[in-house]
């Protein structure tokens, strides 16, 4: 029942740990590594016009579902002008008002969005389109067209292709000519697919949108015919008939609308400019965690003052020191002075550096021996004897930072951050531990703490660890988790082996 | 390898600190228990109202002031043992074996004066020998006379038997002999030697010292096995019977033979060592396994006794005297475990 009891608490850790790791990373896109970027996209678009002398209004689309990528950041620049944004029918749309204006006229908007797989079209399905009402001999074509193009497929994703097929044709049969007669532009071949699709029942729209590239000046808007299939969006090149999204494909606005429209204004030039920037990875993944109104960033670590983070960044590897600790005396069966001592100490070898920290903890801990050894002739009473070896630990530490300083070795310095109440007891166990059971023993003992505290240390300093940590923070449900299994291990340890070696050869 | 090294060591039934203290300690010792054997003067007490024998309580100093009725609590005795009550692993103990004026002789011959056993009994008051250094207190008491039957094979200080009781049942048992290298402490891990009892028939097996086996006491060269322990069933009687006295399932009792007053309860360790089983050459987990299935703690000392004599006999080492000490097998080193047991 006990162990059930445990087992039953250790899944349950896990589990929680596990879920809100999984929903962080792969839901809100938290970076599992220091640094990491993510791709992003600064596309401004630009609306010059000669304004009449009369009233203006621009009527301009901007992104709103955008399949393959997320909107981080937007803004409007315009000065003078009444500023509105509304969901229209092909999307989103941003409209500048003014009552009198003059001139030249340059409205700017500019929007962030960055790579997100995860971002799919989340549209509502549809319904079905009603037939068009065509004029003959149109309405016929339309009819026959669908019929025959229906013969050669199977399902919506067919039909789409193989009528896309037929209106690429360079030879093109009766009906499509028909169609085709008014054609110049890619949109307008898209706009025609939505029409035959419509007479086939079946919903699509024509999608406007542009390549990714850096530093575009001047990006070309490329039409793409998006077709339901009662499940999700389908994508075909109206040119090429390709199935898919392209890879860096923005999807800009949707339906038969031109980008702006203006009323009050001539000589209209609208352009979308395109530059390449990375992104911390942190930063789009609160703001990801913000649209999704998460609750999960606001009560994180990344709430805190820059200060305090910094501070916690070291003291959530703390735990993981611990257990560090925890495996080394447990499973491997190393004696240390004290339980946290090595832990502590692995903190301060992260200013010091290893070899810097080893030789500093072996010149203080002998250094303080020695003055131990030199009290203890005195006979002096247990705690104002401990306050004297504080007392003169810290002054070794005064005494090594200073001289070492002269000597212009950096790493003297940050002696400070010892734990010198900790060290002054380690002196005082190691050398009670010396008297009563010998040199040997205490030099082992204090072999045992500085070993495990440079392994404490080197596992702390793994920067991936640290920051994986600082990001998820429940990932030390995982390490407690761990430690309570622990707390029921009953195997040998590894040094019992070499301990009872003899033992496994007496029967045998 | 390593896993191999395991599996037989498991086989063979060894016991090791994790499983001791899951499966053991943890699971028979109720913590609050744990003061009446951490606080060797409450032990003391318990023995003394539940009729056993103990070393004689010559007074306790707690504070700093008291120290110097030390001569009063000594009187007239010449030798006495000054030791801490939350000590562990003998640590603080001294032993005094004579008087000159105001100088006392300690038991490896050096005189040190009134000022330094003061300083001594003052550092154990203030916790330097117990756990986490909270204030102790000093015990005086009665300095065991040891039975001649020792003198030929321990040097200097008093050997004392180690009794692993489990739910009642003594389950194995030892002897640690000190030797001039422990410097007359019996700690296995300061070079005093391990020597294993055979539980049935109170006779000593092999000795461990260190890395090797022995069959002879290294300082006086006298022969350490077969060695018959005087007054066995009464040691077994006093071991079992702590089971009730303190309510502690799992516990190691360490009994000294005195030449007039025969055994004497020592102290009682709730977190005993694993050495013993390295100086009786076999593991204690198969043992512990069946008193845990077969044995019923609420049987009758002499009952329980009677099970262990009959089902913890352990086979006579097979090489003697001459063969052992030519072929030295290798015996790994006897190691300090947790802070609180003794080895």
């Amino acid at each position: 029942m006990n162990r059930r009891h445990l087992y039953g608490l250790v899944l349950a850790l896990i589990a929680i740990a596990a879920g809100m790791f999984l929903y962080k990373w792969q839901v809100l896109g938290f970076p599992l590594r220091p640094g990491a970027d993510t791709n992003a996209w600064t596309i401004e678009a630009s609306v010059s016009f000669r304004a009449g002398p009369g009233s203006v209004r621009v009527n301009l689309h901007i992104p709103s579902l955008t399949p393959g990528y997320t909107l981080l950041d937007e803004n409007f620049v315009s000065r003078g002008y009444g500023l509105n944004t509304s969901y229209v029918p092909g999307g989103r749309s941003a409209q500048w008002a003014v009552r009198r204006v003059s001139g030249e006229q340059t409205l700017y908007y500019r929007a962030v969005v960055y790579e997100d797989r995860s971002s799919i079209d989340a549209d509502t399905t549809p319904p079905f389109p009603p037939e068009p009402v065509l004029e003959e001999p149109y309405a016929t074509a339309l009819r026959e067209l669908v019929a025959e193009v229906r013969e050669h497929s199977a399902d919506i994703e067919t039909f789409t292709a193989e009528l896309l097929k037929q209106l690429n044709d360079p030879s093109p049969d009766q009906y499509i000519d028909l169609f085709l007669n008014q054609v110049r532009t890619p949109t307008e071949r898209a706009q025609v697919a939505t029409t035959l699709l419509a007479g086939a029942r079946i919903p699509a729209r024509v999608a406007h949108g542009i390549y990714l590239e850096d530093k575009q000046r001047r990006a070309g808007v490329i039409p793409l015919l998006e077709v339901h299939n009662g499940d999700e969006w389908l994508y075909f090149d109206p040119v090429t008939g390709a199935e898919g999204l392209p890879d860096d494909f923005l999807i800009w606005w949707r339906g038969s609308e031109p980008l702006a429209r203006i009323e009050g204004g001539g000589q209209a030039d609208v352009q979308l400019a395109v530059q390449h920037n990375v992104i911390d990875a942190m930063l789009v993944a609160e703001q990801r965690a913000d649209q999704r109104q998460s609750r999960l960033v606001e009560f994180s670590l990344f709430g805190l003052p820059i200060q305090t983070q910094s501070v916690y960044s070291v003291l959530l590897m703390i735990p993981i020191g611990a257990f560090v600790m925890l495996l080394m005396r447990n499973v491997i069966g190393i004696s240390t002075f004290g339980t946290f001592m090595p832990v502590l100490v692995a903190l301060a070898f992260r200013e010091t550096q290893l070899i810097g920290g080893i030789v500093l903890f072996t010149l203080i801990v002998t250094l303080g021996l020695m003055v131990r050894f030199y009290l203890e002739q005195l006979r002096l009473l247990l705690v104002p004897r401990l306050t004297s070896v504080l007392i003169v630990v810290v002054l070794l530490m005064v005494g090594v930072s200073v001289f070492s300083h002269r000597l212009g070795l950096e790493t003297g310095l940050s002696v400070a951050l010892f734990p010198m109440v900790i060290l002054a007891m380690v002196i005082e166990r190691m050398s009670i531990v010396w008297e009563e059971r010998g040199a040997a023993e205490a030099i082992k003992e204090g072999l045992g703490s500085l070993l495990v505290a440079a392994v404490a240390y080197l596992v702390m300093d793994i920067d991936t660890l640290e920051n994986l940590v600082f990001v998820y923070p429940e990932l030390l449900l995982i390490v407690l988790a761990g430690s309570l299994l622990l707390g029921r291990y009953n195997g040998y340890r590894l040094l019992e082996l070499i301990r009872f070696r003899a033992l496994s050869k007496t029967i045998g | 390898m390593v896993f191999d090294l395991r599996c037989r060591l498991r086989q063979q039934g060894v016991l090791g600190i994790n499983q001791r203290n899951a499966d053991f300690v943890l699971r028979y010792n109720a913590r609050r228990l744990y003061p009446l054997v951490d606080d060797k003067l409450k032990t003391k007490q318990l023995a003394i109202e539940a009729g056993m024998a103990v070393p004689e309580l010559y007074g306790v100093i707690e504070t700093q002031h008291q120290i110097r009725d030390l001569p009063k609590i000594v009187g007239e005795r010449t030798d006495f043992v000054i030791k801490p009550a939350h000590g562990s692993g003998g640590d603080g103990i001294m032993v005094i074996t004579g008087r000159r004026k105001n100088r006392y002789r300690r038991v490896n011959g050096l005189l040190i004066d009134e000022d330094e056993l003061e300083h001594h009994i003052s550092n154990t008051i203030n916790g330097q020998y117990s756990l986490g250094g909270v204030p102790d207190r000093a015990m005086i008491e009665y300095r065991v006379q040891f039975d001649p039957l020792f003198e030929a094979i321990s040097y200097l200080g008093v050997p004392d038997i180690r009794v692993i009781v489990f739910q009642g049942y003594p389950v194995m048992s030892m002897v640690r002999l000190p030797t001039r290298q422990s410097d007359g402490k019996a700690n296995l891990h300061q070079g005093a030697i391990g020597v294993g009892i055979d539980i049935a028939r109170g006779e000593t097996l092999r000795g461990v010292w260190g890395n090797e086996i022995i069959s002879e006491h290294p300082d006086t060269l006298h022969p350490i096995s077969g060695v018959a322990i005087p007054n066995w069933p009464l040691i077994l009687e006093l071991a079992a019977g702590c089971y009730e006295m303190t309510g502690l399932g799992y516990i190691g009792v360490d009994i000294v033979l005195d030449r007039d007053l025969g055994p004497l309860i020592l102290e009682l360790n709730a977190r005993p060592g694993l050495n013993i089983q390295i100086a009786n050459a076999i593991g204690i987990h198969h043992r512990l396994k069946l008193v845990e299935r077969d044995g019923d703690p609420r049987a009758p000392v002499a009952q329980r006794i009677a099970f262990a004599v009959g089902h913890f006999e352990t086979a006579k080492p097979e090489m003697a005297g001459e063969h052992a000490a030519s072929s030295r097998p290798e015996v790994a080193g006897a190691q300090p475990e947790q802070p609180h047991a003794p080895g």
